[in-house]
């Protein structure tokens, strides 16, 4: 039965990436495999022998679906053109060149026209309202475009209509709007009388009324699918963003690590800064943002260990918000931190912070070579200064205990604002 | 640590790891670590490993091991899996002791770990003399927490402090158990501990397997709120 595969069907699709006026020419081109030019000149003389090369190009643009889809690319390449990384290809020509070819189309829907009604009553309206829905589809294609290459997720109506919103596209939908208004006026008019006019417009407004009440759900529920499958589309990109993002910081990590593969510490201080990193993304969703407290404890911790190559293990039970009224906390933990990675001479830091009903309490603990309290002198401002005086001016407070040859701890606690 | 009896000890390991690296990095490090004089009582043998789920119920059934390292994340449904077809089997022999060792620090996989029937949990950052030392331990019965694991087991009780019920006892830890979990969680040693509560270690070591007793046992609902409110996260 299936001995043969199915023949595959190649669709012809307008080129968006670099159109002229619709894409039409280049898309038909590589549809045909001929040179675009060809094309072109085809579109061109046949325009000119009685306007035919227009009538088929304004069909063939209705009829052609776009060729703005998913990039399907390698993750990494892929990912960085979305955030911006890498150049993503640009339109051909600037806007300067789709309106010469749109000006070129009037002028081929005046010989259309003349050929087909030898001139007379309907031609000018025609023209303009001809001119006018070309200029519309234009800037329909263009926020087509801006949807496909939309990281927002939401449909707004307005983008849906003007796309990024760059002058052109206003322009273009201002005089589409404009062309086709007055080529119903002009119709109306050219008819005699002012009323007849009135009547023609209020038939045309009563037209649009009912092919909206007609279709309105349809595409209200069209508009809501597609909302649906673009959010689900930029959940995936976003992953895939991050996914990749880490990789690459992974690919970072390693060449590093193979330059300073005779130097131990460094080789270290970069696996554990990668680990983190992927741990972070892999398991807890653990964020070192400084949005709560353990947050930013988290982010002063990785710095350390970046900064100082030791390790620092943070231990937190409960959670809260970061208020301002913590930021001495964070601080004077900070600096117990760094204390500890200076002087304890171990590589090692354990942090823990319970956060209670009312205080919020900090340990910093090192299991190094410690110091004699009494013997620090007053001058040397380090603990005395960053950690005890700072708790105790924010209304906290800060005990060190240690000894020489037993290490250090830094016991750290805050009273919690009310809510 | 140290000085448990005047001979080294044999320690029997099968060693259950989906990542063939790891599995040869540990089998090198507790072979180096053994010889250290701080952890020369303990004598670390490695009889086999296994990268999943079946390999390692075969392998625990055949070696009878005294200790199993065991990876959370496992192909075949996980460690938790190993531990519950090994507890499921009919033997005639003593069940092996397991010491779960994991790179995810996921609280979920901690705490489900634990009460599928882990006796501790440490990090694959763990150097060889504390694995070494982590081994034993669990080989004798004792119960292993890393700060982490303390940290965890006070954020999975912590609240149940007002339950006023008396006769829950497997609800919640007693003061004395949340100090020593405190302290752990702080980055002290057993014996540091000890130190600072005025206790002995052996009780130190009673009060770690009433925890892992109470979390292992406790069917308490907040526990299991508390881990899918984790996963929430």
């Amino acid at each position: 039965m299936s001995a043969y595969d199915p023949p595959v069907f190649r669709r012809a699709t307008r080129d968006t990436t670099a159109p002229v006026a619709g894409g039409v020419a280049s898309g038909l081109a590589r549809h045909l495999r001929l040179p675009v030019l060809w094309v072109r000149v085809g579109f061109v003389v046949a325009a000119a022998l009685g306007g035919l090369g227009v009538a088929l190009y304004a069909a063939l643009w209705l009829m052609m679906p776009s060729d703005a889809r998913f990039v399907t690319d390698a993750p990494g390449l892929e990912s960085a053109i979305r955030t911006g990384k890498r150049p993503r290809p640009t339109s051909r020509l600037a806007d300067v060149g789709p309106a010469i070819a749109l000006g070129a189309l009037g002028i081929g829907l005046v010989f259309l026209v003349e050929a087909v009604l030898g001139g007379g009553a309907l031609f000018w309206p025609l023209l303009l309202a001809v001119g006018g829905v070309a200029l519309l589809w234009r800037q329909a294609d263009e926020a087509q475009r801006e949807r496909w290459l939309d990281t927002t997720g939401r449909i707004d109506p307005v983008r849906a209509v003007f796309g990024a919103g760059t002058w052109a596209s206003y322009l273009r939908v201002i005089a589409g709007v404009g062309l086709v208004v007055a080529a119903v006026t002009i119709f109306a008019l050219g008819s005699g009388e002012l009323s007849l006019a009135r009547d023609v417009w209020l038939a045309t407004l009563l037209g649009i009324a009912g092919l909206a009440v007609v279709l309105g759900p349809w595409v209200f529920r069209l508009a809501s699918d597609l909302g649906a499958e673009r959010a689900e589309r930029i959940r995936t990109q976003e992953r895939a963003d991050v996914a990749a993002h880490l990789h690459d910081s992974v690919l970072q990590t390693l060449a590093l690590i193979q330059k300073n593969a005779d130097h131990g510490p460094t080789v270290a201080r970069l696996a554990r800064a990668q680990e983190r990193e992927l741990r972070s993304w892999l398991y807890a969703g653990e964020s070192a943002d400084a949005a709560t407290l353990t947050g930013a404890l988290r982010e002063a911790a990785a710095r350390i260990e970046d900064e100082h190559g030791v390790i620092v293990d943070l231990v937190s039970v409960g959670d809260t918000g970061m208020a301002e009224g913590l930021r001495p906390l964070v601080l004077a933990a900070r600096e117990a931190m760094v204390n500890a990675a200076k002087h304890a001479g171990t590589g090692r830091v354990d942090v823990y912070c319970e956060v209670g009903a009312s205080h919020a309490e900090l340990f910093v603990r090192d299991r190094g070579a410690g110091f004699d309290q009494a013997q620090v002198p007053a001058d040397r401002l380090g603990v005395r200064h960053s950690i005890v005086e700072r708790m105790e001016r924010h209304g906290g407070t800060a005990v060190v205990r240690s000894a020489p040859g037993e290490g250090t701890e830094v016991r750290l606690s805050m009273p919690l604002e009310e809510e | 640590m140290g000085g448990r009896g005047g001979a080294a000890r044999v320690v029997r390991v099968v060693v259950v790891d989906d990542h063939a690296m790891f599995r040869a990095g540990v089998r090198a490090e507790l072979s180096s670590a053994a010889s250290t004089s701080s952890t020369a009582d303990i004598q670390v043998d490695v009889v086999a490993e296994a990268a999943d789920v079946d390999e390692a119920v075969a392998a625990i059934a055949a070696h009878h091991p005294d200790v199993v390292l065991l990876d959370v994340h496992l192909p075949g449904g996980g460690g938790q899996e190993v531990m519950r077809r090994v507890h499921a089997a009919p033997t005639t022999e003593e069940h092996p002791r397991f010491l779960a060792l994991s790179v995810s620090d996921a609280a979920e996989d901690v705490i489900g770990t634990i009460r599928g029937g882990a006796r501790g949990y440490v990090t694959k950052t763990i150097t060889g003399p504390e694995l070494v030392a982590a081994i034993g331990r669990v080989a004798e019965g004792d119960a292993v927490f890393s700060p982490r694991l303390a940290g965890f087991v006070l954020d999975a009780f912590a609240g149940s402090i007002q339950v006023a019920a008396v006769d829950e006892d497997l609800d919640r830890l007693t003061e004395r158990e949340r100090e020593v979990m405190r302290l752990i969680a702080r980055g002290y040693a057993y014996k540091e501990v000890a130190k600072e509560l005025f206790i002995s270690i052996k009780t130190v070591e009673t009060h770690m397997s009433s925890v892992l007793r109470k979390l292992q046992l406790s069917s308490r609902h907040e526990l299991t709120r508390w881990a899918s409110d984790r996963r929430l996260l």
